[in-house]
């Protein structure tokens, strides 16, 4: 469960001081699918690092069930991450030079995961996202939608317990967004996941428990 | 995950790491041949100076020399009366052997040997003496003979006087050949230090504790086989025949020896007529620390002599080979340091610009929860292998240099010292010749061939390698340290905003 008091986010921009997130107190329960909307710039992808662990806010308190995000150390937050949470982005972000299956794989060495079971769990991942057959694959060989299923088996091979979604599917055509979200959907079913999705997609949003709209850094229930 | 990483990334990005490779294997490879050139060169250097001082001498002791006094001569002097010579023929040959110090070579009191075997901290040490011995050897026509009778002026009616016969071209010309070799006197009982340390035996035997006063010689191999001596013959020195019992080679194989000629030291003393007198004083010290120390002792026992270190006969080393050495200690290094500088610089500005452009890979891993400490060491271990990819390429590009060295095999000339008269295997030659009776002497031809040839071998020592496989890691994880600065710095949520 994700508990979030009072928390700002402030940057120096080139001696201007820019306010990405103003005084959000929220509680997002373990489980819950949740779609967090707004006008681009106006802090979505911010409050999606702050729940990553991938930035730490300027006043108030982030805590993902007992981990207190705004106060650990790097090297600690870089364990929460690499256990806890998977993330998607809206680029794929995939190694160019690996494999699909070694993408995967990726997410299991900072758990110290031995190479065999990390091939077999990554092999398995891939499975379960629809490209048993691609592993070989590199990026540049596979389509959008295929990249991104390799980024989301990336993001599940760790069974995390939060899986952050940045535009998931904002550089997909109509057909294979809806695949996507589907597959998500299915796996925030069947495995318990924590999903948050952000998105500028009323259609994506339309298919989650709870929709946040944030303007201006301020969160608002929609 | 680590090598197989490592191993999609250089492959991946083969043109980043052909670039760095190049540019430290071509570095590696400059800083090898110029180190392994510079070891040959000091060989050279050691070569030259053991042929000369021999093997141990820690120090020599000498005298500068003096300028002739007013109405003395610099060279040696050849009298003939007039009987001078054998007739035969209307010719006459006459023949004189002189031996005399060297030029340019000065001596001093055999006292001075006893005052540094008085020393403390002197192992050994023996003294030579420096000669040279010049033969004047020439055919002119009988003058006796185309004079008689000449008192008086021709009457009238009556022929002059006939032009003179005879000489080496038979119608009264004259020629004159001076011959001359190099000798050190040394003695036997005391081989161990000083030039005949540095010899080996390449016949017959060598000089002996008991060859004191004995009028028995040792040639250097090449001077004889050049002058067509060998062990058993005799040799004219200063006019007194000695016996050759040896002759004897550098031990390295591309110097000669220090003389020509080698005889027991009071047997040079007396014949040269430097009685008492030695030029040179090979001294071995008991210990490597204690040369400056002993060196200054011995300056304050002897205030008129010179006394010389190893390194202060190496500066002495002159010609080519110290060009040689010059070159290769001052250009030779910095254009190295300057290449190797260049390849680092190239190493770690594409190290960065690579890290530069992985930004969102570093932080997309940086997200899924990899340490710092796993980026850098991934960033420092690709630096690390290009590195070595690069010291391959060097090692074997510079061993190629090397070997190409060695097979061109340069002859780079030296001669040691000025106090030392060093005799090549040719030794000293001199041919004057005079046209027609009573004509001057013409130009005379001098050439000498006092230096020794050293053929330059570059060796690949333990050394070269080691600093091959140094630079290349040292190379890789300069490199890799920056990038991995670099990539330490990125912080996640940045590198992900950075790229949105």
């Amino acid at each position: 469960m994700y508990t979030l008091e009072h928390v700002s986010k402030t940057y120096s921009q080139s001696k201007r001081r820019v306010t990405a997130l103003q005084d959000v107190s929220l509680t997002i329960p373990k489980g819950q699918l949740v779609a967090i909307q707004g006008p681009t710039g106006d802090g979505k992808s911010t409050l999606l690092q702050m729940l990553g662990a991938l930035d730490r806010p300027s006043t108030g308190r982030i805590a993902l069930g007992d981990a207190e995000l705004s106060h650990l150390p790097d090297r600690k937050l870089a364990g929460i991450r690499a256990k806890e949470i998977g993330f998607v982005f809206q680029g794929f972000n995939l190694i160019p030079t690996l494999t699909a299956l070694e993408n995967v794989e990726t997410a299991l060495e900072p758990l110290g995961v031995p190479a065999e079971e990390r091939r077999r769990r990554a092999a398995g991942a891939l499975e379960s996202v629809g490209l048993g057959d691609r592993g070989s694959h590199v990026p540049s060989e596979l389509s959008g939608g295929q990249q991104q299923r390799v980024a989301i088996a990336r993001a599940l091979v760790k069974e995390p317990e939060v899986l952050l979604a940045d535009e998931p599917t904002g550089n997909l055509d109509e057909q294979t967004r809806d695949d996507i979200m589907d597959l998500l959907e299915g796996l925030w079913r069947d495995r318990g996941l924590t999903l948050i999705v952000v998105t500028h997609d009323s259609a994506v949003a339309k298919r989650a428990e709870r929709r946040l709209l944030i303007r201006n850094g301020a969160v608002t229930e929609r | 995950m680590f090598f197989t990483y490592l191993r999609r990334e250089l492959a991946g990005r083969r043109r980043q790491t052909a670039i760095i490779a190049i540019g430290m294997a071509l570095a590696i490879a400059l800083v090898m041949i110029v180190n392994s050139v510079s070891t040959g060169v000091r060989d050279a250097q050691a070569s030259v100076l053991e042929s000369v001082y021999g093997v141990g001498t820690d120090l020599t002791v000498s005298q500068s020399p003096t300028p002739p006094a007013e109405g003395e001569a610099g060279g040696p002097r050849f009298e003939f009366g007039a009987e001078a010579g054998t007739t035969t023929d209307g010719s006459t040959e006459i023949s004189q052997s002189r031996l005399s110090a060297g030029f340019g070579s000065s001596t001093f009191d055999d006292d001075a040997l006893a005052s540094v075997e008085g020393l403390d901290g002197v192992a050994a040490a023996s003294a030579t003496l420096s000669l040279m011995n010049t033969t004047f050897n020439g055919e002119l026509p009988d003058f006796q003979q185309s004079t008689q009778g000449t008192d008086q002026p021709p009457a009238d009616g009556e022929q002059p006087a006939a032009p003179p016969q005879g000489g080496f071209d038979g119608a009264g010309g004259s020629a004159f050949d001076v011959d001359s070799f190099t000798v050190l006197g040394l003695d036997p009982a005391s081989a161990a230090v000083g030039p005949l340390s540095a010899v080996e035996l390449a016949d017959g035997r060598g000089l002996e504790a008991s060859d004191n006063g004995e009028t028995i010689a040792v040639l250097d191999a090449g001077y004889a086989t050049s002058a067509e001596l060998a062990v058993g013959d005799t040799i004219d020195v200063g006019g007194t025949e000695f016996e050759i019992v040896g002759t004897v080679s550098s031990t390295s194989a591309d110097a000669a020896t220090a003389a020509n000629v080698y005889i027991p030291l009071d047997l040079a003393q007396s014949i040269s007529g430097e009685e008492g007198m030695v030029s040179s004083i090979s001294v071995q010290a008991e210990s490597a620390d204690g040369i400056e120390a002993l060196q200054a002792e011995i300056e304050e026992a002897l205030p008129d002599a010179t006394v010389s270190t190893q390194s202060d006969l190496a500066a002495s080393v002159s010609g080519s080979l110290a060009s040689a050495s010059s070159l290769i200690s001052n250009l030779g290094l910095w254009v190295s340091l300057a290449v190797l500088v260049a390849a680092f610089l190239i190493a770690i500005l594409f190290t960065i610009q690579g890290v530069t452009r992985r930004t969102r890979e570093f932080g997309t891993l940086k997200a899924i929860g990899w340490s710092n400490g796993r980026i850098v060491g991934q960033v420092t271990g690709e630096s690390l292998v290009q590195g070595l990819i690069g010291g391959a390429g060097g090692l074997v590009l510079g061993l190629a240099g090397i070997w190409a060295v060695n097979l061109i095999a340069p002859t780079i000339g030296g001669s040691a010292g000025s106090e030392v008269v060093a005799g090549g295997a040719g030794g000293r030659e001199m041919v004057m010749q005079a046209g027609g009776p009573g004509g001057g002497f013409g130009d005379a031809v001098q050439s000498a061939a006092s230096s020794a040839e050293v053929v330059l071998q570059a060796p690949v020592t333990v050394g070269v390698i080691v600093i091959a496989i140094g630079l290349a890691i040292a190379g890789g994880l300069v490199a890799g340290a920056f990038g991995g600065w670099r990539a330490a710095r990125l912080r996640p949520a940045e590198a992900l905003r950075s790229v949105a």
